[in-house]
């Protein structure tokens, strides 16, 4: 027996959600390919760069960073999809996450990496990068993010991986190849009451640590900017505006992924509209906070009225900067929140839309944080404008490309959607959250002894 | 312990750049050209800034000569993640050429953007090869490279004062910026000896430094024009 045909006879659940692991399209691989091919030329360009130096890209003085860092926390702002969401909806008893953890904690994992290489390939001297380890400063907030983002990483990959375990457990008795893989990533697991039980409070310890640990990873970043003496950089609200906006972006790449899961993968039965809902309430809520953040920070810069910082805030709200900043609040706040707040646009194209606006609208964000400031320094410098070079936005476009290309490799090995956990909340939760509801009642005044 | 210092008259800067010239040829500053300043990557150790005021015709226009200004409170020291800038026991602030990864981190952090990257492989025309000083070293691409306050000249200095079994004098040791000026405006010395003109000068009514609000100490003073 082949193994699509092992999988045609499983009941529903199993066979619509195993199905992307044994019968792949002609679609996928055309996009497979193109992604491939955008990634291969990023590699060059990556290349281009490691022989002629950072000399062949846009930045000069004082544009010290420019792309690459922008991306840096673009994508571990995304990385704060998963995790960070999936945790708080386990922690918070949200029912209607079991078919959405997956898909989010693969975004964490995968996007995590692309995130972590972009300060490397921002260094002049990369092959020197291992002296963050031999010659470690402690005080340098560099050094903190590289802790705080290796620690993020190996939880998160925990984090994705146990509550895989069941999944892959089944997968390898049902024998679909590769075995020898399955077989390797189930441990031994059996799926006996016991073991259960053991892997739930796993789950939830790993829940609760995580989410910590996620909200340090983007407070750093926030503060290597913050730490600086920087204009519009020295600023406190960094490290919470940082975390707000990682969540933020998260939630809009992860309704990206669902729609478009979704559509390829023939899953309506389990991204419904529903949870498209659901997310675009959270992404409501993420937008006016991004809003009070961002009102906060502009109003003090503009208050206080310091010379240095009004330069700055000036270039952004109308001198040079006028066309990022005001698109930034248009994508991140006009368009999401008049969208997401009217119950009839929050549905799939809705949602969709006021996503990407948000995805675009955070990385303008993250470029309005670092290129006004970079140009308005202290001392006065020969007046300076930065392009970002053909290799900049090559290496930029290939690691987009190299993203979506590990994501759609890793839906073919690993169900995208938690097989057990949809099982478990047919056959357990309806009974528990009855019961639940039922507890947060009054009491029957007669029936209770006075 | 000395704590090495700059004083900058600024009635006596006539902004001829001579300061310029010699900070280069003395420490082997790359030679960018047309290109690097076409781009805004010209490196200048010390470098001439003029500050125009006022609108014409009532315009003020004057020289203002900066070195890295070697905080005692560096900004720049506490960022870097492999310790590749520090601040040495003399209070000059040392970058290694051979630890920095080239993160520019000390130079976004410097207030006063008098930290340079290496952005292309440095150049050198063929005449000016057989000049190039031998006591200091060149830099690779990718790397920080600022003012030491020509820190191989002490280290000569104090040398020969050895061999010669004397202490160290003030006109000893002197930056190639200081030796060059045709009009004396640049002074150098140990701001913590008094009888070093620095010492003297730095205390004038007329001193200033440069951002002196952002806390960051540093030990080059300059001279306020006298109307």
């Amino acid at each position: 027996m082949t193994d699509l045909e092992i999988v045609s006879r499983l009941p529903q659940d199993e066979r619509v959600l195993l199905m992307p692991l044994v019968r792949t399209t002609k679609t996928f691989w055309r996009w497979a390919a193109v992604m491939a091919a955008i990634s291969l030329w990023g590699l060059f360009a990556y290349a281009y760069q490691l022989r002629n130096g950072l000399g062949a890209t846009g930045l000069n003085t004082p544009e010290y960073w420019g792309i690459y860092i922008i991306c840096f926390v673009f994508f571990i702002g995304i990385s704060h999809a998963g995790t960070l969401i999936s945790a708080i909806l386990r922690v918070a008893n949200a029912e209607w996450r079991r078919s959405i953890t997956r898909s989010a904690e693969f975004i964490t994992v995968l996007v995590i990496g692309f995130g972590a290489i972009q300060p490397v390939l921002d260094l002049g001297r990369p092959d020197r990068v291992l002296n963050v380890m031999l010659h470690s400063q402690p005080f340098s907030p560099l050094l903190w993010d590289v802790m705080s983002i290796g620690l993020y990483f190996t939880a998160s990959s925990v984090y994705l991986y146990v509550p895989m375990i069941p999944d892959l457990a089944r997968i390898r008795d049902l024998g679909l190849r590769p075995r020898l893989l399955y077989w390797f990533l189930a441990i031994g697991y059996h799926d006996t009451p016991a073991a259960r039980h053991t892997l739930e409070r796993l789950i939830s310890v790993l829940a609760v640590a995580v989410i910590p640990i996620a909200v340090s990873v983007h407070t750093v970043i926030g503060w290597i900017f913050a730490l600086t003496l920087r204009p519009m950089w020295h600023s406190a609200i960094f490290g919470p505006y940082f975390v707000i906006g990682a969540i933020f972006s998260g939630i809009a790449a992860l309704i990206i992924a669902m729609a478009i899961l979704r559509r390829v993968y023939r899953l309506e039965a389990y991204f419904k509209d529903i949870h498209f809902n659901h997310m675009g309430l959270l992404l409501l809520v993420m937008s006016i906070l991004w809003f009070y953040f961002t009102f906060a920070e502009h109003l003090t810069v503009w208050y206080g009225g310091e010379e240095a910082e009004l330069a700055t805030l000036y270039s952004k709200l109308y001198g040079a900067f006028w066309f990022p900043f005001w698109l930034m609040f248009a994508t991140c706040f006009v368009i999401p929140f008049g969208l997401m707040a009217r119950a009839k646009t929050r549905n799939v194209p809705g949602t969709v839309i006021a996503s990407v606006a948000v995805v675009i609208g955070m990385w303008l964000e993250r470029f309005n944080i670092v290129v006004p400031t970079s140009l308005h320094p202290r001392g006065e410098v020969a007046i300076a404008h930065y392009w970002p070079s053909w290799v900049e936005l090559s290496i930029m476009a290939g690691t987009f490309a190299g993203f979506v290309l590990v994501y759609m490799i890793a839906t073919k090995f690993f169900p995208i959607v938690s097989i057990w956990e949809i099982k478990e909340g047919r056959e357990k939760s309806i009974e528990e959250v009855t019961e639940r509801v039922s507890e947060y009642l009054p009491d029957d005044l007669e029936a209770v002894a006075l | 312990m000395p704590r090495w210092g700059m004083v900058i008259d600024l009635d006596k800067c006539n902004g001829c750049q001579a300061c310029e010239v010699a900070c280069r040829s003395e420490n082997n500053i790359a030679v960018g050209g047309p290109q690097a300043a076409g781009e805004s990557r010209t490196i200048s150790w010390m470098r001439v800034q003029t500050e125009v005021e006022g609108e014409w015709p009532n315009l003020r226009a004057r020289f203002v000569p900066q070195p890295c200004m070697h905080c005692d409170r560096p900004p720049c020291t506490l960022v870097c993640p492999v310790q590749a800038t520090s601040r040495d026991s003399e209070g000059i602030i040392s970058q290694i050429y051979a630890r920095c990864i080239g993160c520019r981190y000390c130079a976004n952090a410097c207030p006063y953007t008098v930290k340079y990257f290496n952005w292309r492989r440095p150049s050198y025309p063929g005449s000016t090869v057989a000049g190039l000083n031998p006591d200091v070293s060149l830099r690779p691409v990718g790397v920080i490279e600022k003012c030491t306050f020509c820190h191989h000249r002490l280290q000569k200095a104090r040398d020969v004062a050895r061999a010669e079994k004397r202490p160290l004098r003030e006109a000893d040791y002197v930056p190639a910026c200081s030796e060059s000026c045709p009009t004396g405006a640049i002074v150098f010395g140990d701001l913590d000896d008094p009888d070093h003109r620095v010492a003297q000068l730095a205390r004038d009514p007329r001193a200033f430094r440069l951002h002196e609000d952002l806390g960051t100490q540093p030990k080059v003073y300059y001279l306020a024009e006298q109307d």
